[in-house]
């Protein structure tokens, strides 16, 4: 397959003045070459199912967060100084966006909606790449920039979820700086270097702002090309998890692809259309996401003298937040909260791995025997259980089966190099099968 | 694609109606974030009309009050000031306020409701700095000698007169602004609306 | 003994209280009910507007209940108060503070902060609730006390027209025994009005949000016929 950059001939003009400036413009940048190498001559699978809708929709959702995000910064404003109502600037300025700007509840939510919805989707994609084997090879690099994505998603959102100013944005930052402190000989210092003062201020919701606006949005959309750019190179995976490659007709092109555009873009707008009826549905008639999306905690302003009641991150930390409550021993003369902390760094960072885990003969579940499934299956099981308790206040009962749950968590990939080999695997068929 | 060549007039169309609805909706879309760029309803609060009592100014005495973030100067004029008036007629370059920038009422010689006072955004109307009070005639503002008095624009040398007209082959395009107002009472003005009451 | 047995009997309270799992009443109101919208603003600007602001909300907003801009200037502002102004409270935060301990918490999104993981709504319940369960109880320097909010440090801002409540500690319930202005159900209703103002305070284009709503699905319902005709269009070549 030719890639972007390849031996595309240059684009010739008919002689109408469009033509003129489409050769003009070809001549001195690849146009041509990106349109063909990347959507009209980009030879995708033809079976790509539902979940092969998520990586547009991923896309989609970056659009829609860095749109609403400029026009949200034109009137937000990051102080956390009291105004004359007694209210801090920055939480009463999100008001002001919500009732006094023309136009302005309708962005507010499209971007609070947005941020549940990216990590909706993106846990989709994460999903379908665990299912179908997209991370293994030669499509290593792909995934670790989607591994990328995901470490810069989580900062992104946690900067910009202390911007609203609230009391969970203000807790939360807390908690989560904190958790630095538990890192042995630097933790105090390197919580005091993150918040810029000795407790979370305005010196932390300005840097948080210049992160979340500027730093983390600008290596996002790096991450998401570099994505792009290594999936275009090695071709996509598909559910058979074969390589439509080995089959191709006399011109080269594989037997069982068919060009990204027209095909996959008119599919990926129905998905687009499909995926904004849900988004729709959450924003105009449940923007609170039932207290889960917009926590309701978070209508009160941060407050440094009052913690709320209870605590939990937004739904898509929680899983990561109950490893790190799990954790209640002491290691080697180190602290719960280390080990704490350390487990939940790890458990973020070994999908990393997952591509040199996985030693199974084939790619997709469709042709991997009962281990596999089961094992899947608990690992999404786990991830949600770790998810809904994550949302609750600690209890015994709920620290026991965050702990089992914690031990699986990390079971499914550490024992993944035994079990994906010991595991029954179906012939893999020749060619892709559209069911 | 084999049949690439074939003129497909169903796909033609279904691609132009997808095309069409999807824009509309495009187009629907973009509605919250270009209504967003206009003023908030914050910044139409700090532009609400705004009450001056002018009881304590003084014959020859200008004051200075803020509407909607400009400055709004109240004049009050000696019969010297307004006698300079009908001798620059030729010398201005809209003598009757032809042209739109004051409500009718004040469309007059005096261009206000009361000969003497005179209500007028203190803004240029080249660029928009805030011209200077040159009152005194003659050179002593050095303003040269045949200077009745009125205004100078510090930024790009335009000349006002006391009724805020234009002086003729200067930068600035027109007479300063008369902004709508109305006398609540003798000596308070309503600055930003025409009518009592609201 | 007796301190003991009182702690006793207070003890499901308290662990109610405490534990947040007070019954609520459910609000019966609605915001699409304008005239009830409008008393109960009237009833926050005269009895909580003394002590809360409402800051982010603009008097202008309240024309949106259906009142004229004379109406609002006549009957729902503070003197020199502009149309376009903030609702503020007429105090300073700084000096509620040395006079309550606490600064009062701003009321404009109150309904929404009181809201449930699970159960966003739950703000209008907690609201009905406690603006009904205020009980005397001369232990509190107020001399109030509240069920669904233990150890409140707000007095009985409306006891002229509910009464008041004691707490019947055998059976823990609330006794009327002194009558108000309004009988039982009356002041239900007035209760119910105000939590109203206060569930659209939160967000005063709600109503409007939900309407637009369905257009947009309409819309994309719309869109959806096309789109998958279009992609059927094209995927009848692939076999």
């Amino acid at each position: 397959m030719t890639m972007a950059g390849g031996n595309y001939e240059k684009y010739k003009s008919d002689g109408s003045l469009a033509g003129n400036v489409l050769e003009w413009v070809d001549a001195r940048f690849p146009a041509t070459s990106m349109w063909k190498g990347h959507l009209s001559e980009y030879y995708a699978p033809k079976n790509f199912n539902f979940w092969y809708f998520f990586g547009s929709l991923a896309l989609l959702v970056l659009v829609i967060q860095i749109v609403t995000g400029i026009f949200l910064v034109m009137h937000y404003k990051p102080d956390a100084a009291l105004n004359a109502a007694g209210v801090p600037v920055a939480f009463a300025s999100v008001e002001y966006i919500m009732r006094d700007v023309p136009g302005g509840w309708i962005i507010r939510y499209m971007h609070s909606t947005g941020a549940s919805a990216f990590f909706i989707v993106v846990y989709l994609h994460m999903f379908r790449g665990l299912i179908y084997g997209s991370y293994r090879k030669p499509r290593e690099l792909t995934w670790l920039f989607g591994v990328g994505i995901f470490l810069v998603l989580m900062g992104e959102a946690f900067f910009g979820y202390l911007l609203p100013w609230g009391q969970m944005s203000y807790w939360g930052a807390q908690v989560i700086v904190n958790l630095f402190g538990a890192i042995p000989v630097i933790g105090n210092d390197l919580s005091i270097v993150i918040r810029g003062d000795f407790v979370v201020g305005d010196a932390t919701l300005n840097r948080f702002f210049s992160f979340h606006v500027i730093a983390f949005p600008l290596v996002l959309i790096g991450l998401v090309a570099a994505h792009i750019l290594a999936l275009h190179e090695t071709g996509s995976n598909n559910p058979d998890g074969i390589d439509i490659k080995e089959k191709k007709d006399e011109k080269g092109i594989p037997l069982d692809g068919i060009p990204f555009h027209p095909y996959y873009t008119v599919k990926d707008i129905v998905g687009v259309v499909v995926f904004l009826m849900v988004f729709s549905a959450v924003m105009f008639f449940a923007p609170e996401g039932a207290g889960y999306f917009l926590e309701t905690p978070n209508f009160y302003p941060a407050d440094p003298l009052k913690t709320p009641p209870h605590i939990a991150p937004v739904w898509y930390f929680t899983p990561y937040y109950s490893i790190l409550r799990a954790m209640v021993w002491n290691f080697f003369g180190l602290d719960a909260k280390f080990w704490g902390v350390v487990a939940m760094g790890a458990s973020v960072v070994i999908f990393a791995f997952l591509p040199w885990l996985d030693r199974s003969p084939v790619r997709s579940i469709r042709y991997r025997g009962p281990i596999t499934k089961v094992m899947i299956t608990l690992f999404v099981i786990c991830f949600f259980i770790l998810g809904y308790l994550g949302t609750l206040s600690p209890s015994p009962m709920g620290e026991l089966i965050s702990q089992v749950c914690t031990v699986f968590y990390f079971a499914f990939f550490l024992g993944m190099p035994w079990w994906s080999r010991m595991d029954k695997f179906k012939p893999v068929p020749e060619r892709v099968t559209m069911k | 694609m084999s049949n690439q060549g074939k003129v497909d007039c169903g796909r033609r169309r279904l691609v132009v109606a997808t095309a069409a609805v999807g824009g509309a909706g495009a187009v629907a879309a973009l509605v919250p974030f270009v209504s967003s760029l206009l003023p908030s309803e914050r910044a139409k609060a700090a532009g609400a009309p705004v009450e001056v009592d002018i009881s304590k100014l003084e014959s020859g005495q200008m004051m200075t009050v803020e509407w909607r973030g400009k400055p709004v100067w109240i004049i009050n004029r000696t019969k010297e000031m307004l006698d300079t008036l009908p001798k620059l007629a030729d010398q201005v370059a809209d003598p009757k306020s032809e042209k739109n920038q004051q409500p009718a009422y004040a469309q007059n010689e005096t261009r206000s409701v009361k000969p003497e006072l005179l209500v007028v955004v203190g803004i240029c109307t080249h660029l928009g700095c805030s011209p200077s009070s040159k009152f005194k005639a003659g050179a002593e503002e050095g303003m040269g000698a045949d200077w009745l008095g009125g205004f100078l624009c510090p930024c790009h040398g335009s000349t006002f007169d006391f009724a805020g007209r234009v002086f003729k082959a200067k930068p600035a395009p027109t007479n300063l602004e008369v902004p709508p107002h109305v006398y609540l009472a003798d000596t308070r003005i309503l600055i930003g609306e025409d009518k009592k009451g609201a | 003994m007796k301190k003991f047995l009182i702690a006793l009997l207070f003890a499901p309270v308290l662990a109610f209280a405490a534990g947040g799992n007070v019954h609520l009443d459910k609000w019966p109101g609605s915001v699409s009910d304008k005239a009830a919208l409008q008393n109960g603003a009237k009833l926050f600007v005269n009895y909580c507007q003394n002590c809360h602001g409402a800051s982010y909300m603009r008097y202008k907003n309240l024309m949106d209940l259906g009142l004229t801009e004379a109406q609002v200037k006549e009957n729902l502002m503070l003197a020199g108060d502009k149309i376009g102004d903030l609702m503020m409270v007429a105090a300073r935060s700084d000096e509620q503070k040395k006079w309550f301990g606490a600064t009062p918490p701003d009321l404009t999104i109150i309904a929404r902060a009181r809201g449930e993981a699970g159960n966003a709504g739950a703000g209008a319940d907690w609201l009905y609730t406690y603006l009904r369960t205020f009980y005397k109880d001369d232990k509190r320097p107020t001399g109030w006390n509240n069920v669904a909010f233990e150890a409140v440090g707000m007095p009985h801002v409306l006891w002229e027209l509910q009464g008041t409540q004691v707490l019947n500690h055998e059976t823990h319930k609330l006794e009327l025994a002194v009558p108000g202005k309004l009988s039982p159900a009356e002041y239900d209703k007035a209760v119910s009005d105000l939590v109203g103002f206060m569930v659209w305070m939160g967000e005063p284009q709600q109503e409007f949000r939900r309407t637009l709503g369905i257009f947009v699905l309409a819309f994309l319902a719309l869109l959806f016929v096309v789109a998958y005709a279009l992609k059927k269009e094209y995927w009848k070549d692939i076999h």
